[in-house]
């Protein structure tokens, strides 16, 4: 997968859980960017995309991301696996 | 191998689901109903977190989602409760509710159960969950030093909060069981020792359903939810770590479940009825073809053995008070038959409340059953192995729980029992006795004949019927099919596969075998007509000597299409009249009015020689009285060169 075409699924994912079908993500978003997501929105976040990718992320790796485009890369490295 | 994880009993992908959530309207007809059909599907996480927040809206808009009982619940829980609430009110409108839910922040137990202006203890909320683990209890592990004084504590604890609870609120509490983590300390010897958290937990959970019963509480038996998911699947150390989540996500849906048809059950809104499909359900074959003898059932055989824990089952639900009832497309006679001829049978008549065993759409049956019964449709549970009867069930009578199904019936009673229809909170004698009750006082329903149009349901199974003269290939089945079939079958004529052969070879014979397929899958070979050219006075005649049909694809138009088929090459061999031959037999009273229904005039008595009640009907093809004109019908045909099938 491209860092572009997780994107776009991972797109519809934030789509899907903050029930936005208007919200556009990008590499550089961060948190503090996007109306509502707080750290509750966080958990239904990460549940979420683990789901759509079919992963588990670890402790540390959840721990580290600073923005959007670290959750893309994430991904790539743990399809990889 | 299915897991409750998955909910596999509940079907999945409701077509346009998103688009149908976000246009229900707090003031629409039937709004209620039409939540609790869309509840009957598994909805992604996502989906279902979008029902409840669509239901949220049209509650603060005024919306009554009647028939479904309104219900407040507070939630407790020292773990982060919120993901696990936004898939609870889709699963309570499985279960007959409408509920909304209330969670007091993370890991605020004793407080919010102390402060009487907590949300949790207001005015209208009906049930408090506690969903607490070995977390909120301290029993983490470890071999304690003082056993008793930990458990004491724990047990005290709890005790404290639902005294709160009760003081303060007055609601319903629920309580939870502990799951125990997979985390051994000994191993094998952790089932001894005294102050293990193994032995522990055990005796909590003993102490739990002990509080319950005092406090006329409830509970929820999520430690043996968590045993049946595997303590490895319901566990997840990272999530706890990271979010405080209670256990895996993965499993919210089914613990939502499990917490919905408990409040449903203590609602009243339980099922009472099971009602049975009868053949691959209740045994394996075909009883009007097959006959008695040749049902798989019983000891012996694995299927045989498989069937008979599907009775074994249906037989304790009884015996705890379940009716059951019976729903069959058979002759009457020949359904009962196994009831009471075959040694194996565990189900007898005595236990069946109501037998409908008919040709009439199944839907109409269940709607006689929850007449007879005086009981609500909603109350009914549907098993049946053949996916087309069960999307067809769906469509008509949404309210009706009907459990998927996997192809081995090895598995039904998982199926049956996982899914959860028959949720209790109390059993008395009087419920042990309830079933036999309704089997003394029903009655035969009277079936309503009630028009049902399912032109549509047809046409949405995108139904594929192929046609093939005889040939090597399809020869096999073909004299299987003539020597097997008993019920829709004119004349019962049987052949051997030189006969076939023979017919294959014959310039004066029309031969059709016809196969059949819709989106639930592939029913292979299932008609078959020989047709025999011959000049009569009256002209160029097509006299049908074999018709027959399975029985699994009736309902479906099929036998139109194939007349139409019939017609089609008689005209292109330039027969004017098809006559058609009903010989009665045992078991093919079904077909007596075949050749009426599809427009064939009846022949005046046949001459001498021909035996009592054979009837002869003839179909005019000629340029001026052939009227027949091919009806329209829900099918898709095809022309196939059948050497390049599989049978």
């Amino acid at each position: 997968m491209t860092d572009e075409q997780i994107l776009v699924r991972l797109t519809d994912v934030f789509r899907d859980v903050f029930d936005r079908s208007d919200l556009v993500l990008t590499q550089s978003t961060t948190a503090d960017q996007v109306n509502g997501w707080d750290s509750l929105m966080n958990v239904r976040i990460f549940v979420a995309t683990e789901m759509e990718f079919g992963t588990r992320f670890d402790t540390a790796e959840i721990s580290s991301l600073r923005n959007v485009g670290d959750l893309i890369r994430l991904i790539n490295a743990k399809s990889k696996e | 191998m299915p897991s409750a994880i998955d909910l596999p009993w509940l079907p999945t992908g409701r077509p346009g689901l998103r688009a149908e959530l976000l246009a229900l309207h707090p003031a629409q007809p039937k709004l209620g109903e039409q939540l609790h059909s869309i509840a009957g599907y598994h909805l992604k996480s996502s989906e279902a977190a979008l029902f409840g927040k669509r239901m949220r809206q049209m509650r603060a808009e005024g919306a009554s989602f009647a028939p479904l009982s309104p219900v407040s619940v507070a939630v407790l829980s020292n773990a982060t409760f919120d993901l696990v609430i936004d898939g609870l009110p889709l699963a309570a409108a499985r279960h007959g509710l409408a509920a909304q839910f209330v969670n007091a922040p993370f890991d605020q137990v004793m407080q919010a159960a102390l402060d009487p202006t907590s949300e949790v203890n207001q005015p209208g909320i009906d049930f408090v969950l506690l969903a607490l683990d070995h977390r909120w209890f301290r029993l983490e592990g470890g071999a304690s030093e003082n056993p008793a004084q930990r458990l004491s504590d724990a047990v005290e604890q709890l005790s404290t909060v639902v005294a709160a609870l009760r003081t303060q609120g007055g609601s319903t509490v629920v309580l939870q069981t502990v799951p125990l983590p997979p985390l051994p300390l000994f191993g094998s010897f952790d089932i001894r020792a005294n102050g293990s958290q193994r032995a522990l937990i055990a005796k909590l959970n003993d102490a739990i359903v002990a509080l319950a019963a005092e406090t006329s509480s409830l509970v929820a038996d999520i430690a043996s939810l968590a045993a049946s998911v595997g303590a490895d699947h319901w566990f997840d150390p990272v999530a706890w770590n990271l979010y405080k989540l209670p256990f895996s996500s993965r499993c919210n849906a089914i613990y939502a479940d499990v917490i919905a048809r408990l409040l449903g059950s203590a609602r009243g809104k339980a099922r009472k009825c099971l009602v049975l499909d009868l053949d691959n359900t209740l045994w394996g074959g075909v009883v009007g073809d097959d006959g008695v003898d040749a049902l798989k059932l019983g000891q012996g055989s694995a299927e045989g053995e498989a069937f008979l824990a599907v009775q074994n089952m249906a037989l304790a639900l009884k015996e705890r008070g379940i009716i059951l009832a019976v729903a069959s497309k058979n002759d009457d006679e020949v359904a009962r038959l196994p009831f009471r001829n075959h040694p194996d049978m565990v189900l007898r008549e005595r236990d069946i409340a109501v037998f409908q065993a008919n040709w009439l759409d199944k839907a109409n049956n269940l709607e006689a059953i929850a007449k007879t019964l005086n009981i609500g449709i909603d109350t009914l549970v549907f098993l049946d192995d053949n996916p087309a009867e069960r999307a067809q069930m769906r469509a008509a009578l949404p309210q009706v729980a009907i459990p998927e199904l996997p192809a081995d019936p090895a598995w039904y009673p998982w199926y049956l029992a996982n899914a959860g229809y028959f949720e209790a909170v109390a059993f008395s004698d009087e419920d042990r006795l309830r079933a036999d009750s309704y089997a003394a006082n029903a009655l035969r329903a009277a079936v309503s004949t009630k028009a049902r149009d399912l032109g549509d349901y047809l046409t949405s199974l995108e139904i594929v019927v192929q046609y093939a003269p005889f040939d090597a290939v399809g020869r096999p089945r073909i004299t299987q099919l003539i020597n097997k079939s008993n019920q829709f079958n004119l004349t019962t004529r049987r052949y051997t596969e030189a006969d076939i052969l023979a017919y294959e070879q014959n310039d004066n014979a029309i031969t059709l075998q016809v196969r059949l397929s819709d989106r639930f899958g592939d029913f292979g070979m299932i008609g078959v007509i020989i047709g025999l050219l011959s000049e009569e006075a009256e002209g160029r005649t097509l006299t049908i000597d074999t018709w027959l049909m399975s029985c699994r694809v009736l309902g479906r138009r099929v036998e139109e299409a194939m007349l139409a088929e019939i017609v089609r090459l008689g005209r292109s061999f330039g027969v004017r009249r098809i006559v058609g031959i009903y010989i009665p037999t045992a078991k093919n009273h079904m077909v007596s009015e075949h050749y009426p229904k599809l427009g064939f005039a009846e022949l005046d008595a046949a001459p001498d020689g021909i035996e009592d009640g054979v009837r002869r009907f003839c179909l005019d093809l000629s340029p001026d009285g052939g009227a027949y004109i091919p009806p329209n019908l829900p099918h898709k045909i095809s022309h196939v060169d059948a050497s390049t099938l599989a049978i």
